[in-house]
């Protein structure tokens, strides 16, 4: 038994030394330059440009609460899309504030559609807190309250978002989606 | 549930069926110590360490000797990342200039990583620097990985020696995994992820000035280098609070299915890889049959909970299927099926917050852990525990008729099914145990965020991703607590090598036997009937002992659910 323990420190030690430098090191960073030189656009965070400012990423979903624009899900992150914070709500099914929150959320939907079923989606706080996407139904239900607001024709608010659904993969990876900055994006230049 | 939910599900699992073969060979070759293609470019890295280290490849080492070497090299790699996660603070690649983690946050992340676990007690965006995701914990993605790959083939060998004193050599298990497959398999899976848009810079973050005019700081790092590893090698680890369900960390539904992939692909070539080693590749598939019979099961009832959503808020005129700590881009089905591949394989990456999951959406991921991470499992530990089970499967088997139980061979005798009833026991016993001190004293009580029933669940998650290695969580418990840090940890080390010394000791104890060949009276262990004793005997062994605790968490949660009743 004591040999098999001093047997094994010499290799114990080098090899830990050996492999925190090639797989703690060498393998990321050397990714690091590849992602760098091949893909500079992602490797940084897929950034959106405009004008000279950094707008948003095409990945990460930021927070719109304005009238003018459509509204992205609730949000556990921080106070809300917290990019330092990612976090879910993660209250439990039969959780009193999930209920409260969720009431609270029906109503404030319904002041501008009254009667309406309200899609799941947009009354549910997304797992990351950082979610880009809505579902067709959750956009197409702002459809109203945005053209009011901007005082455009509900049928090209409505045309601005089925041309902003994103398909699944081969028709099954993936859900029916529409990323609400590209579409606020849309809504903007089609001032 | 839907059509094309379905779908995905079968495609999942047929894409996998068609890659165990292939990777089953690759492992094979490897566990031979056979020569690669990539011998050309990595055979010099690989003789270069052993020269420097003074291993001889060629040794052949024990079951205690084996023992020791794996238990010394996991101990010096904890206190590596125990010792760069105490000295963050004055490391370079720190551009947040983060403080060091507490002591009993970083004693509980080195074991945790160390264990491949990968219980998170922390937010990594806002508490690791890029050096301690690279140096301290990217490391342990690869080590504890081929570790339990090491282990696996060195059970394999003892089934299949035949009056061996030996069971290989660790330290040529453990280099050639990671060299010949770990590491290039993940240089490619992290470009094909930062392509997808995951970052891999060492920038710390990134400022957004947003439509609406407000700041928003994004968090980044070297995130795809990372990522790649948390799922082959079953750790789970997200460099995010949110894992997988994080945009940077699992961009779109492509990355999420290849992420999925990913978690089981190994696993399933492992039981191939187990076939060849004893000779018979059906051994290999008629393990893998039990574990895809448990893993669609499990995918069955999550999948249907999810849909089906949460009456509470159907009430409420919210239809459908639960979205709450959903994303969008994933839905009911993909989230419901990552919940049950990451819980069977004991990766614990999560793209959707199980604590949010309807109550029987909830149970099958604490169901699939509490069984022992044997439904594929984690890298390595997954065919190792499964062997396990398969041993007291031909014990009873052997009961029923009456004669000595064999099995790929060997003949199955007390020393086995003492060593494989001890390392199954451990499970229960610390899980229950835990859970139950946790339950009554004030610092066990201060974790949950939810009350009621589902408060107990947390506990009881908590408690069972740990000693499972699995890392998942209920997460909205706050862990990070010198009680938790602490129980967690230990119960993570148990739960690794308390199973892996006597599993160890079972595959010393075979190798000494001699060949026993299949005769008219053995239990065929290929056949349908042998599948079914198998899963059987999961359920039995591995999953009974939880039901009064499942009958006091999900259940009286799920009961709650269809009243109404909220707490």
């Amino acid at each position: 038994m004591t040999q098999d323990i001093t047997s094994a420190l010499r290799p114990a030690i080098v090899m830990t030394i050996l492999f925190a430098l090639l797989l703690g090191l060498a393998y990321p960073l050397a990714l690091t330059g590849i992602g760098q030189a091949v893909f500079p656009k992602q490797a940084n965070g897929s950034l959106i440009s405009e004008k000279g400012k950094v707008i948003g990423s095409d990945v990460v979903g930021q927070a719109f609460t304005s009238e003018r624009y459509f509204h992205t899900r609730s949000s556990a992150a921080g106070k809300g899309y917290d990019g330092l914070a990612s976090s879910g709500s993660n209250l439990g099914p039969t959780a009193q504030p999930l209920a409260d929150r969720v009431k609270a959320d029906v109503a404030a939907a319904h002041a501008s559609a009254p009667g309406t079923i309200v899609p799941a989606d947009l009354v549910t706080a997304s797992a990351s807190g950082l979610d880009p996407d809505l579902s067709p139904e959750a956009a197409l239900f702002q459809v109203p309250r945005v053209a009011k607001v901007r005082g455009l024709p509900v049928e090209k608010v409505r045309a601005l978002v089925m041309n902003t659904i994103q398909h699944p993969m081969l028709g099954f990876v993936g859900e029916e989606r529409v990323n609400v900055l590209a579409l606020n994006r849309a809504l903007d230049a089609a001032r | 549930m839907t059509v094309q939910g379905w779908i995905l599900i079968l495609v999942f699992t047929g894409i996998l069926l068609a890659l165990t073969r292939p990777v089953g060979m690759w492992l094979h070759a490897l566990y031979e110590g056979r020569r690669t293609p990539l011998h050309v470019a990595l055979g010099p890295v690989e003789r270069g360490f052993y020269a420097l280290s003074g291993i001889d490849p060629d040794e052949q080492q024990s079951w205690r000797r084996y023992a020791v070497h794996m238990l010394l090299f996991n101990a010096v790699l904890m206190l590596l990342t125990y010792a760069v996660l105490r000295l963050q603070g004055v490391l370079p690649f720190n551009p947040q200039g983060l403080a060091a983690p507490s002591e009993h946050l970083s004693f509980n992340t080195a074991v945790s990583f160390t264990t491949n676990t990968n219980w998170q007690s922390y937010a990594g965006e806002s508490t690791m620097s890029n050096l301690s995701q690279m140096l301290a914990l990217t490391i342990h993605n690869f080590l504890s990985a081929a570790t339990g790959i090491a282990l696996a083939f060195a059970l394999f060998r003892g089934f299949a020696r035949r009056q061996s004193k030996t069971i290989g050599n660790f330290w040529a298990d453990v280099t050639r995994v990671t060299l010949y497959l770990l590491l290039p398999l993940c240089i490619v899976y992290a470009i094909f992820l930062i392509a997808s848009g995951v970052p891999q810079t060492l920038a710390a973050t990134a400022d957004v000035s947003t439509l609406e005019g407000v700041k928003q700081t994004l968090a980044l790092g070297p995130v795809a280098s990372q990522e790649a590893i948390k799922m082959l090698g079953t750790n789970g680890g997200g460099f995010f609070n949110v894992n997988s369900a994080h945009p940077y960390e699992n961009p779109t539904a492509l990355t999420n299915l290849v992420q999925m992939l990913s978690i089981f692909v190994i696993g399933f070539g492992l039981t191939w890889c187990f076939g060849k080693a004893v000779g018979n590749t059906r051994q290999g598939w008629a393990i893998l049959a039990a574990m895809v019979i448990l893993f669609l099961a499990g995918t069955t009832v999550a999948y249907w909970a999810e849909s089906a959503g949460n009456p509470v808020l159907h009430q409420l005129g919210v239809p459908g299927a639960n979205m709450e700590g959903k994303e969008v881009r994933f839905g009911a089905a993909a989230s419901a099926l990552f919940a049950v591949v990451t819980t069977a394989a004991s990766c614990g990456a999560v793209n959707a917050m199980h604590d949010s999951f309807t109550a029987l959406g909830g149970l099958v991921p604490i169901f699939n852990m509490q069984l022992g991470e044997v439904v594929v499992g984690g890298v390595g530990a997954g065919i190792y525990g499964s062997l396990l089970f398969a041993i007291l499967a031909v014990f009873v088997a052997g009961l029923m008729v009456g004669r000595t139980p064999e099995y790929v061979g060997k003949k199955i005798e007390a020393r086995e099914v003492k060593l494989s009833v001890l390392a199954i026991a451990v499970l229960p016993l610390i899980i229950l145990g835990f859970t139950a001190i946790s339950s009554v004293l004030p610092a066990g009580l201060a974790l949950p965020l939810n009350k009621g029933p589902h408060g107990f669940s947390e506990i009881l998650y908590t408690f069972t991703s740990a000693v499972a290695n699995n890392g998942s969580a209920f997460a909205g418990v706050s862990a990070n607590t010198p009680y938790y840090n602490g129980m967690i940890g230990v119960a993570m080390w148990i739960g690794r090598f308390f199973i892996i010394v006597p599993m160890l000791a079972i595959a010393g104890s075979l190798a000494a036997k001699k060949y026993t060949p299949a005769g008219a009276g053995s239990f065929p262990t290929t056949g349908g009937l042998w599948v079914g004793l198998l899963v059987g005997i999961i359920l039995i062994l591995g999953g009974l002992t939880f039901l009064p605790g499942l009958a006091l968490g999900p259940i009286a949660d799920h009961l709650a659910m269809i009243r109404g009743q909220l707490f």
